[in-house]
């Protein structure tokens, strides 16, 4: 664990120094955001539309930002010292911890402008909505993490990620976009228990399964 | 130091349709400086790469022993050191931040020590604290040689290890390499003369080619 935090502090304090995520990420997510709000216009669009945009942006944030972690690693010609250094579970701990508070980060940014620019997104029951938005964030940073590290070792990485995770990704986005739709309903916390359920499976098998493919992927 | 042996038998690594090198064995059981030779091409970074579980061959095996006891894959980043030209450290890290973060990554014991005395001996200790993008190609060599040998370990791989280097620092190296095969073992993979002239047992891997042996030429 002391190994992968000291990757995690790394992959952290090189971010600081280079900004190679943070920046474009700030940017896609400002930009991305005025779009809809041109789009729209003076149109009124139903509630539930705008908790399906939420998703529709951070989907395609981690599509942007979270493949960085691999394919920076890959493109500096830096991951050869790290395979001779880290076993690949601390590389795949590290990266996932940055990912994850980079998620966590971008998401927090997304969920604050979100709120304050689309007067429809109400919602009834925050408890419901902060716990879908965490297993969320943790679903949506596990499954790029490990996909991220698939695509660093291929040619076309920008096109690759998003056509890579968005299947894998298809069953936490809908999970995530009912229980959104559940809280701006005012759906009780208890009603909605197999969705969390859903999100909750779905984080478990995502990192199971990443641990036991890394060890492939990461050589070779 | 501990009680290390290498043992290859039948390595042989295909790229598509293209043989590399077919059916090494080799058995170093002892400290000594071993080297691997060849043209252009040859396979000698793909041997090295092998041997230190980087790539993993087409056919054969590579099994590194401790104390008698096959070592796990996860053990190998404290047995293995490898400095080559075509290693990359992280340039937005000074060289202390580079070797302090290697350290920490690949667990163990860390001795600050050994590595003020490695900066001291490869002459980097004024600049360590400046990021690595700021030095020479030659210094940036240098820094390699402390990241494969911060960690001592019992199999120091050292592939094209003077490219870059002047007449000193590969008078230093050839030093270094002498010193550190008195008790580890040593395997350097190059075409320079000066270079094998270390080795006691030198590999030929354009021998490898069909079914031959190259051994010892």
């Amino acid at each position: 664990m002391k190994q992968a935090i000291a990757l995690f502090r790394k992959d952290l304090s090189s971010e600081i120094r280079t900004r190679y995520a943070i920046n474009s990420l700030l940017m896609f997510i400002i930009v991305t955001i005025s779009v809809i709000l041109y789009a729209i216009g003076q149109e009124k669009i139903s509630d539930y539309l705008t908790g399906g945009l939420l998703w529709v942006i951070v989907f395609f944030t981690a599509m942007s930002g979270l493949s960085r972690t691999f394919v920076s690693e890959e493109e500096r010609g830096t991951v050869m010292a790290l395979q001779l250094s880290a076993t690949p579970e601390t590389v795949l701990s590290g990266k996932f911890m940055f990912n994850l508070v980079l998620m966590f980060s971008m998401n927090i940014i997304i969920l604050v402008l979100y709120s304050l620019l689309f007067e429809a997104f109400v919602l009834k029951n925050l408890s419901l909505f902060l716990a879908a938005y965490l297993l969320g964030n943790i679903g949506i940073a596990s499954a790029s993490t490990v996909i991220a590290a698939i695509i660093s070792k291929a040619g076309s990485k920008g096109t690759l990620y998003p056509v890579l995770a968005f299947p894998i990704l298809l069953p936490l986005m809908l999970t995530l976009i009912e229980t959104t739709k559940m809280s701006m309903d005012g759906t009780p916390f208890d009603e909605s228990l197999v969705e969390l359920a859903v999100l909750g499976s779905y984080n478990v098998v995502m990192i199971a399964a990443s641990y036991l493919l890394f060890d492939i992927i990461w050589k070779d | 130091m501990n009680n290390y042996s290498l043992s290859v038998s039948g390595l042989t690594k295909v790229f598509g349709r293209r043989l590399i090198f077919r059916g090494i064995d080799l058995e170093i059981t002892g400290p000594g400086i071993y080297g691997i030779s060849g043209i252009n091409g040859s396979g000698k970074s793909t041997f090295v790469k092998i041997i230190a579980g980087l790539l993993t061959p087409s056919k054969g095996a590579v099994e590194h022993k401790l104390n008698g006891k096959k070592a796990e894959d996860e053990e190998l980043p404290g047995i293995i050191g490898l400095a080559s030209p075509y290693l990359m450290l992280y340039d937005e890290f000074t060289a202390e931040e580079n070797i302090d973060f290697f350290s920490k990554v690949r667990g163990g014991k860390f001795s600050s020590e050994r590595m003020r005395n490695l900066f001291d001996y490869f002459g980097l200790t004024e600049r360590k604290d400046d990021l690595l993008k700021t030095y020479s190609s030659g210094m940036k060599q240098r820094v390699k040689f402390i990241f494969a040998l911060q960690h001592q370990p019992s199999l120091l791989i050292l592939d094209e290890p003077v490219s870059n280097l002047d007449i000193a620092g590969k008078n230093q190296i050839y030093d270094m390499v002498r010193d550190y095969a008195c008790e580890h073992v040593v395997i350097v993979a190059s075409n320079e003369e000066s270079d094998l002239a270390l080795c006691s047992r030198v590999i030929y891997l354009g021998d490898y080619k069909n079914n031959g042996n190259g051994e010892g030429r």
